[in-house]
Order: C-alpha cells, then sequence, then structure tokens
C-alpha cells in the first residue's frame, strides 16, 4: 500500500500525515508542489495541513493551481482516492474535487482546540471503523474552517450520505454544522479536523487512528 | 492598460469581518452603519491587446471563488 503525502511551499503537517500513514501500514512518498506526476502505483494521496503559499489569495487558491493539483484531479477523476485536511480541504474545494468553501470562522478567531467530532457515515473506506453517530475526540487548528455551500449543494450532500463528520457543538459557524465531507464516488473525503493529530498515544488521544486503519484495511492488496 | 477588480462575498455569504467591523464603527459611536461588507480589490497592469474578456477567465479560474464571491471588473 503506497501513500503520497504532498508537500506546498507552507505545509506544516505534511509528516504528522506521513507518520499516520506509516502506523497504519501504508509506505510514503512525499511528493513537491512542482512535480507534475504522482508516482506510479499512488493509492491514496494525502494533502495535508498548514498555510500552502502563505494563505495568499484564499486558504488552497494559489496550491489549487499548482502542478501536482492537476495530477491531483487526474488521479481523484481516474476514481483515485485522496483525503485532504484541514489546508487540505480547502485545497480540494479550491480545485473544485468537493463542492463548497472554507469561510473565515464566524468568530473570527483561529481556534485550536480538541473538539467533538461526530460521524455521520460509516459509509466510506475512512469512516467504516467508526459507527455513525460515535463521537470522537479531534483537535481542530483553523481561522477558515466555517464550511458553506449553497441549499442544494446541501441537499445532495444530505441526500447523498455524503456529509462524513459534523461538530458536536458548532466552533466555527459551518453550515449544517459540517466538519467534513466525501465525494460522489465517497473516495475523496476532506475535513477540517486533524485525524493525524490524534493517532499516537503521545497525543493525548488516538480517536483519529481507526481512520487510517480503516484505509489501510480497504486498499491492503486483496 | 490597467484593471481593477472588485471581489465581494456573495449576498447571503455570512462576512464576519464585515459584521466585525460594523460592531466596532458602532463602539466608536457611528450609530449610522447598518451593515459591512468587506472585500478585495485587486489592480491589474496588463499587457496591449488585453480584453475583459481576457480579466474576466482570470476571475472565474483563480482571482474569485464563484463559489462564495462576485466579481465585477474596472477597465481604468
Amino acid at each position: 500500500m503506497r501513500a503520497a503525502v504532498i508537500v506546498f511551499p507552507g505545509s506544516n503537517c505534511d509528516r504528522d500525515l506521513a507518520v499516520a500513514f506509516e502506523q497504519a501500514g501504508f509506505s510514503v512518498e512525499m511528493v513537491w508542489h512542482k512535480d507534475a506526476a504522482l508516482p506510479d502505483g499512488i493509492d491514496i494521496v494525502g494533502v495535508p495541513g498548514g498555510f500552502s503559499y502563505g494563505d495568499y489569495l484564499r486558504c488552497g487558491a494559489i496550491a489549487a493551481q499548482s502542478p501536482i493539483c492537476k495530477a491531483l484531479a487526474a488521479h481523484t477523476e481516474r476514481g483515485g482516492y485522496a483525503v485532504g485536511i484541514c489546508n487540505g480541504f480547502q485545497v480540494l474545494t479550491e480545485t473544485g474535487i468537493l463542492p463548497g468553501a472554507l469561510l473565515r470562522n464566524a468568530g473570527l478567531k483561529y481556534i485550536c482546540r480538541t473538539i467533538g467530532l461526530k460521524v455521520e457515515t460509516s459509509d466510506s473506506a475512512f469512516t467504516e471503523g467508526y459507527n455513525a453517530g460515535d463521537v470522537i475526540d479531534i483537535p481542530i487548528a483553523h481561522h477558515d474552517g466555517n464550511y458553506f455551500a449553497d441549499d442544494e449543494t446541501l441537499a445532495e450532500l444530505r441526500d447523498q450520505d455524503r456529509i462524513a463528520f459534523t461538530y458536536a457543538e458548532n466552533p466555527n459557524g459551518s453550515r449544517d454544522d459540517i466538519a467534513g465531507i466525501l465525494s460522489h464516488n465517497r473516495r475523496v473525503l476532506g475535513m477540517m479536523p486533524h485525524p493525524e493529530r490524534a493517532a499516537d498515544s503521545g497525543h493525548g488521544g488516538t480517536d483519529g487512528t481507526a481512520l487510517f486503519r480503516a484505509l489501510a484495511g480497504v486498499l491492503a492488496p486483496a | 492598460m490597467k484593471a481593477r477588480v472588485h471581489v465581494m462575498l456573495k449576498n447571503g455569504v455570512l462576512d464576519p469581518q464585515g459584521e466585525a467591523v460594523r460592531h466596532a464603527l458602532g463602539a466608536l459611536g457611528f450609530d449610522q452603519v447598518e451593515g459591512v461588507r468587506q472585500g478585495k480589490v485587486i489592480d491589474l497592469e496588463l499587457t496591449e491587446g488585453a480584453t475583459e474578456a481576457d480579466v474576466t477567465r482570470m476571475c472565474e479560474k483563480l482571482l474569485a471563488n464563484t463559489v462564495i464571491e462576485r466579481f465585477e471588473i474596472e477597465l481604468l
């Protein structure tokens, strides 16, 4: 099983994400934003948190135009798996791989704390290690995590069971308390909270481990 | 040739920064203000022959996120 983690200038959760993948049994290749292609045989691409390109223009906007993101879009169009966490989620919405956008937090403050995250569906490679309705403890660390989508898109996400996670208590003004969503084919997950920061006993919590283990279970060679 | 692009959040999209400015103006005693929306102004210096249609494409592709923002182009 091979995972690629994209590194942008300003990424700062790339190594944490790589470690979380490795602990679940993946071999990991770090991929630079200027690379125009992903390594062959990659099972999943991780788009990490951080402040790609200093969050200039809009969070994730410049990263979304980078050469590697064209390769990422082609990978997801082929049905490849991807997960974008925090800034990675912002990049996935800016590329149009996932619908909606992340606005400035309603309270205007950067929020960095562990929150209760409710698992809305266990029907995905990312969430099948949880039960729908579980509330897990996962850190958030963002200034622009306020999920916005129009009414039509929200209805579609609900009807297709594509809301992966919601906040038990909405910290940032996200519509419908949304913290993470899935693509049409359920193979791309974008989420603001950081499961890779709750994936080792040294982190003070391990509720994120099940996400990476479930992925490893699905992507392990049959 | 120059163009000025105004990027604003769409109506109906919450603008927390605009709201904070409105509160601050109120706190300063400016009770004439009912609402504030904050946006961006981007000035482009263009090569000869560039058209408004070119700038529109720049807006749609990068300068604005049309999921949440609208834009207006002013040719200077």
